[in-house]
């Protein structure tokens, strides 16, 4: 403790002289300046409120947050902020919008930019910072990320050097849907490796029933789910180094390499012998809604599903989703121990457009482990995790979570943000979920890769 | 800002807007002679000038210049002259975009008119006229968002040994046919997308063409019925001469309507598949791509191809009043 009040109070005396400079903290390359309102904060000794007196006493203050994440879901995201109002008096003006990618460009490029957006693509935050209203995080934020993320989330926060934005919330994309129930009827099990689950799809398939189902349509973004098939496939065959070297287009996207992943991926997406169950041919896939695309499951008419933890979401009610129950998921297997255990994944981070002290506290406390334990309890139907090492796996309070938050702690496991989400939107949110839905209707490996390559931007 | 202070905001502006008018209206009223009836009709005119230089042009110049810039920072762009017109002239998706709205430009108007007059006659002092004419205008009721979700699951695809969801796959599985993947092969799924505009247009046409035709003189018709002529003729040679002013204006109309049609292609395909058109891609290139610079670019050229047909439109409109 005696270290955490010192900090405290050399935070305090940095912020006291900072504050003439308020206004040039963000350039300097390195994290705001930690400000305070001055006072005696509410929060002073009540538990879990550590972090945050701080800042002072804020009350009366508001913090404005901007994010894409709606009703049911928006519900428990409040109740978890009541703890940093009862800590600093600050309250949280919360405005959810499903136009929120495009809008947030809108709205920075009108001088309108929220205190907070939660930014659900790096690529998006890269933008953002472009116009240089983005404001670094500062020190205890900075401090917090250290402490309970790994260095790979840290680093999609951070824009040519400057930390701006830690992580909120977590999905796990490696996963392969199936039935345990199906599964020990027929004596299946669980695949370890990329060719026993290839091994099972055939022994599938001998049951006549098509092993594998999908559905990429998605409106607009259509082809996505496709995407995440790739990269997954990138990071099992090449490793994280390759992936990253790729996603930054330090080799063309038409690499050797990347052509192989994306044969191994062919390899079950356009085999016609495992898709598309319950809906027909290969070409099927591309007007299957990506909500559809694992439902056969639970008829029967297929056995395995590759999507996110979020799927959870798209079972009707009453399924249950346990390892023992109707539905659940597996970590879809490697091709080789050579890279570790890969994770594909997504997430938000917290981007601030002001350096406010009530931004601040609020920056901070949802950096903190704090936070993550009160939104875990605040979501007693599940569907929320995140990869904050603080958070108590037993908060959790569905299984599909619970695997996700194990897959993403797991000492093993190299995280990867899907790449996707990090490219230039020209080819992040245009060529790459258009090629990916032309490759499988019928186009060439190599023309999908050179299509992509040729539309990424040359500046 | 919270929603009443928007709305005091609203006020105060509007309260200034009049104060200003009236005060100019005032200044001005004491111009008796030739030249202060003009400066009065100037200022008569100088509210709804500024308001359209504010709304209209300012924002249609801003488009123009914005489309000669690129660059990947969308805060910040750079000068790139033609670049933008250039890909779009050149590449080869751009150009798909460019085949399908041709389609959709030529393929709506006439197909919609076309069905639309047949139509109209058919059912012209029929028995229950009224009755059948609702049944074709009744589409275009229906916003087009909600047109492009009930024949998105028209089109439904299932392959032939799964429960159908598609009304049309399913009446090729009691011919005993192969169900059919309506979206997905180009260039025919526009054609299937372009149903859906004629299916909601064809209403507005109908109405219009049985109004005109009505106004065509009894006599005129009872002449030519004296002389012979059978109902093929009297359609050739007397109703369609009568309503060309209408005919035009519903074709232009419509012609316009397609060239910003974008609900229908963004609910059915997304614009995959190759069926994108230009106030699609418009959209995808400003708002989910980030690339401003082309996407003002298709904007000016959507621009450029409406102006004459509005032109030529608000020209018919004025002959058919002068009747």
């Amino acid at each position: 403790m005696r270290t955490r009040t010192f900090r405290t109070a050399a935070l305090a005396v940095v912020a006291v002289a900072g504050l003439g400079l308020a206004g040039c903290g963000s350039d300097d390359g390195g994290s705001a300046d930690t400000q305070t309102a001055g006072g005696t904060s509410p929060g002073e000794g009540v538990d879990g409120c550590e972090q945050l007196t701080q800042f002072g006493d804020l009350t009366g203050k508001s913090v404005s947050v901007y994010t894409s994440i709606l009703p049911p879901e928006q519900a428990a995201q409040e109740q978890s902020y009541e703890l940093f109002t009862k800590c600093t008096g600050a309250k949280v003006d919360y405005e959810g919008s499903d136009q929120f990618e495009t809008q947030i460009v809108v709205r920075v490029k009108a001088g309108n930019a929220p205190d907070i957006a939660y930014i659900p693509q790096p690529g998006l935050l890269k933008t953002l910072v472009g116009s240089g209203q983005v404001v670094a995080a500062p020190q205890p934020v900075a401090d917090n990320v250290d402490k309970w993320f790994g260095e790979d989330w840290k680093g999609y926060g951070t824009v040519d050097g400057t930390f701006y934005a830690a992580p909120l919330g977590a999905s796990v994309k490696s996963f392969v849907w199936y039935s345990p129930s199906m599964f020990k009827k027929n004596g299946w099990t669980v695949p370890e490796t990329w060719d026993d689950m290839l091994k099972l799809s055939d022994e599938i398939e001998k049951t006549g029933i098509k092993p594998w189902c999908a559905g990429i349509e998605s409106g607009e973004a259509t082809g996505w789910p496709t995407t995440d098939w790739l990269e997954d496939a990138v990071l099992r065959e090449d490793g994280p180094d390759v992936y990253d070297q790729w996603v930054n287009h330090e080799i063309p996207f038409n690499d050797d390499k990347i052509a192989t992943a994306l044969d191994l991926v062919g390899g079950i997406l356009k085999n016609p012998d495992y898709v598309n169950g319950g809906f027909g041919d290969v070409d099927s896939i591309a007007t299957t809604a990506f909500q559809d695309g694992g439902l056969p499951i639970l008829k029967g008419q297929c056995a395995l599903h590759r999507q996110a933890s979020f799927y959870a979401a798209q079972w009707p009610e009453g399924t249950k989703v346990s390892e023992d129950g109707d539905v659940f998921a597996f970590y879809l297997p490697t091709t080789s121990d050579d890279y570790g255990k890969p994770v594909l994944g997504g997430g938000e981070f917290v981007a601030a457009f002001d350096d406010r002290p009530e931004v601040q506290a609020f920056q901070t406390y949802l950096s903190s482990d704090v936070w993550a334990n009160e939104k875990a309890k605040a979501t007693p139907g599940g569907g929320w995790v995140s990869a904050n090492t603080g958070l108590d796996i037993d908060n959790l309070a569905s299984p599909i979570d619970q695997l996700s938050a194990e897959t993403l702690q797991d000492p093993e496991a190299v995280f990867r943000f899907d790449g996707s989400d990090q490219m230039p939107s020209a080819v992040g949110a245009g060529s790459f979920w258009k090629e990916m839905t032309a490759w499988i209707t019928g186009e060439s490996t190599s023309d999908a890769l050179k299509n992509i390559e040729d539309s990424w931007p040359s500046s | 800002m919270s929603t009443p202070e928007k709305l005091l905001q609203m006020v105060i502006a509007i309260a200034i807007f009049y104060a200003v008018v009236a005060g100019i209206l005032l200044a001005t009223q004491f111009f008796k002679s030739k030249t202060g009836e003009r400066i009065q009709a100037a200022a008569f005119l100088l509210p709804s000038l500024a308001l359209i230089g504010l709304g209209l042009l300012y924002p249609a110049v801003l488009t123009a210049w914005q489309s000669l810039h690129g660059g990947s920072n969308i805060f910040v762009q750079e000068f790139v002259g033609l670049d933008n017109y250039k890909t779009l002239f050149t590449n080869s998706q751009e150009l798909e975009v460019l085949r399908n709205t041709l389609l959709w430009v030529v393929l709506t108007p006439i197909v919609s008119t076309g069905i639309g007059l047949v139509y109209a006659v058919l059912v012209d002092r029929a028995p229950f006229e009224k009755f059948y004419k609702a049944l074709l205008f009744l589409p275009m009721a229906i916003s087009m968002v909600g047109a492009s979700i009930i024949w998105k699951f028209m089109y439904d695809y299932k392959a032939g040994d799964q429960t159908q969801i598609g009304f049309l796959n399913q009446l090729l599985v009691w011919l005993h046919l192969d169900t059919y993947n309506f979206l997905l092969k180009d260039p025919w799924n526009t054609l299937f997308l372009i149903v859906i505009l004629v299916w909601i247009q064809a209403g507005f046409a109908m109405t219009l063409l049985s109004a005109s035709i009505k106004a065509i003189p009894e006599d005129m018709l009872e002449a030519a019925r004296l002389d012979g002529a059978s109902g093929f003729k009297i359609f050739r040679h007397i109703t369609v001469p009568s309503i060309r002013p209408t005919l035009i204006v519903v074709l232009t109309t419509i012609t316009i309507a397609t060239l910003k049609v974008f609900d229908i292609v963004q609910t059915a395909t997304g614009g995959n598949f190759n069926t994108s058109v230009l106030a699609y891609e418009f959209y995808r290139q400003n708002f989910v791509a980030n690339n401003q610079g082309l996407a003002t670019a298709i904007a000016v050229v959507i621009f450029l191809l409406v102006v004459p047909i509005v032109i030529y439109n608000i020209r018919q409109m004025r002959k058919l009043e002068a009747r």
